[in-house]
């Protein structure tokens, strides 16, 4: 076996007539941070819902641990529980609370006592600073806290690899920080994790490698200071240029032929103040 | 006549719907004014509120019939939720016999009068001499109000699973919960909880369908509230026990609505 606890090859999947991920390739290696970045609509988050087999990909295979997801007669209960998810929305279980949110699974799938599950939560939900709200119910935390709920609650089941899809698209821009921070801690205590994120400075500082998608493929990939810092590819480049300087984008970038009709000067457009302090 | 005009057409819109207030109020007035004048009160009062009989009613089987509306009732009730539960799952089973046998079921039994299926059971023993039910007569009486009950809380039960957000299995089956798991543990007690204040104006409902017990026929002292108040009219000539009954089936179907009312308030709450 090799070190590579995931392993990806030549993956499609296809919503409809809609090809969202065209042949994509990838390897995660034990204890790497890799973040999965690109436009919406570039397939990121059907990669990793591909991963631990949310989506059923058409063609290709997924390798976990070595075992193969995609393999028909593969237990995939039993291969979830080493593979931690966190979502956008954190879907925590509202019915239940903090503590049993983070127990729930053990106790069922993992067949741990329920003083042992218990232990375990509480270990995890003190690793997320939360340990004074394990009697809350979900809603009455801030995003920020249910997201990192949710963290624990997949740290409970010992994963050997944490999924994490958008973790922070959903929440204040205040709670982002706190959500990142205990991604940043968990990945330097060796955990592997795959993320597909628009935190560009989050992919920057912990990331061993950065993956750009568009369009269904893998455009780009390498350390970040290569991808975010000198980006080989046009799209890459556009792309970053979109997300990390939005107030410097000029109206003809996006407006495109409009802006510029053929053969005569520029249309005169009304100038944007991107700050808003023009009189 | 023009100055009334002008000022008419002056008035605010406050001031026009404060008029048309009044008039609302005012024709209110005179319709219980005509009513208490011209109804013959001590007529109404002897048919429907006469104090011996209401006396007789209370103390002479009242609380029984009561008792047994409720028992009749409830294990329908039961009967229902349980087999509402299942029958909503084989309606979402991925295997397509079980949607069909399910949606079948929910069609057929919702789209025909209760009182036709009790009607079949009084006459079951006609073509099966030797059947004998448990229980009986709570055992007829169950079976026939919980089939249709069944059919009605199945469709309830099924909204309530699809209300559930699809993000709730995803968590769930990503721990490496099963199917099964990830229903029961998570799915099903948030569906319950959606469903509760529905499934409890189904409770009403069926206090009220269960006086179709007069169909099957059942002995004097399982008698529930309808029949019960109907064969005392019936012998004291007189409409006051049918008062009763209604009043006793209003004791019950009144704390259900309260209750339905509390919840809903409660859940709006939560959100």
């Amino acid at each position: 076996m090799t070190d590579a606890v995931v392993d990806i090859r030549g993956l499609n999947k296809s919503f409809g007539s809609l090809h969202v991920l065209r042949g994509i390739d990838l390897t995660v290696s034990t204890g790497d941070v890799v973040c999965v970045i690109g436009p919406s609509g570039s397939g990121k988050s059907t990669l990793l819902r591909c991963v631990n087999l949310l989506e059923q990909p058409e063609s290709g295979t997924v390798l976990v641990g070595g075992v193969d997801l995609t393999d028909r007669d593969c237990d995939i209960d039993a291969a979830r529980r080493h593979i931690g998810m966190v979502f956008q929305q954190f879907n925590l279980f509202p019915h239940l609370t903090v503590l049993q949110n983070c127990t729930v699974a053990q106790v069922t799938v993992a067949k741990r006592s329920t003083s042992e599950a218990t232990r375990i939560a509480r270990e995890n939900l003190v690793r997320v600073g939360l340990e004074d709200k394990v009697d809350e119910y979900p809603a009455k935390l801030s995003g920020g806290q249910q997201q990192r709920v949710a963290i624990a609650r997949a740290l409970s089941m010992d994963p050997n690899l944490m999924l994490f899809d958008e973790p922070t698209s959903a929440l204040d821009p205040e709670l982002v920080g706190e959500v990142l921070s205990v991604m940043r801690q968990l990945a330097s205590e060796g955990m592997t994790m795959l993320v597909v994120t628009h935190e560009m400075a989050f992919a920057r500082e912990v990331a061993d490698r950065v993956i750009f998608m568009d369009a269904g493929a893998i455009v780009e990939e390498g350390r970040p200071a290569e991808v975010l810092g000198s980006p080989t590819e046009a799209r890459t480049r556009e792309f970053l240029h979109r997300v990390l300087e939005p107030t410097k984008l000029s109206t003809d970038e996006f407006l495109g032929d409009r802006a510029a009709p053929a053969g005569g000067p520029a249309m005169e457009l009304p100038k944007i103040d991107p700050h808003g302090l023009t009189p | 006549m023009t100055t009334t005009t002008t000022t008419t057409r002056r008035l605010s819109p406050r001031q026009r719907a404060q008029r048309l207030r009044w008039a609302q109020y005012a024709l209110l007035v005179v319709a219980a004014a005509l009513a208490i004048w011209l109804a013959d009160w001590p007529a109404i009062y002897k048919a429907f509120l006469r104090p011996d009989l209401i006396l007789a009613a209370v103390t002479g089987g009242l609380f029984s019939a009561l008792w047994m509306t409720i028992s009749y009732t409830a294990g329908a009730f039961v009967l229902g939720l349980v087999a509402g539960t299942v029958v909503a799952l084989m309606r979402l089973s991925p295997v397509g016999p079980y949607r069909w046998i399910a949606s079948a079921y929910i069609e057929f039994f919702r789209g025909l009068p209760a009182i036709l299926v009790f009607i079949a059971f009084s006459l079951i023993a006609i073509p099966f001499p030797g059947l004998q039910m448990p229980w009986e007569p709570y055992g007829t009486v169950w079976l026939a109000l919980g089939l249709v009950a069944t059919a009605y809380m199945a469709e309830t039960i099924r909204a309530g699973i699809q209300a559930v957000p699809k993000g709730q299995v995803e968590a769930a089956r990503s721990l490496g919960m099963p199917a099964m798991v990830a229903s029961r543990k998570i799915v099903l007690p948030q569906a319950f909880r959606i469903v509760l204040p529905p499934l409890t104006n189904e409770l009403i409902l069926l206090v009220k369908d269960s006086s179709l017990v007069f169909v099957v026929g059942v002995s004097l002292t399982h008698f529930d509230l309808t029949k019960w108040g109907r064969a005392m009219a019936n012998s004291e000539a007189n409409l006051t026990p049918l008062v009763v009954a209604g009043f006793a089936y209003l004791l019950i179907t009144l704390p259900l609505s309260t209750l339905v009312r509390r919840m809903e308030h409660s859940a709006e709450k939560a959100h």
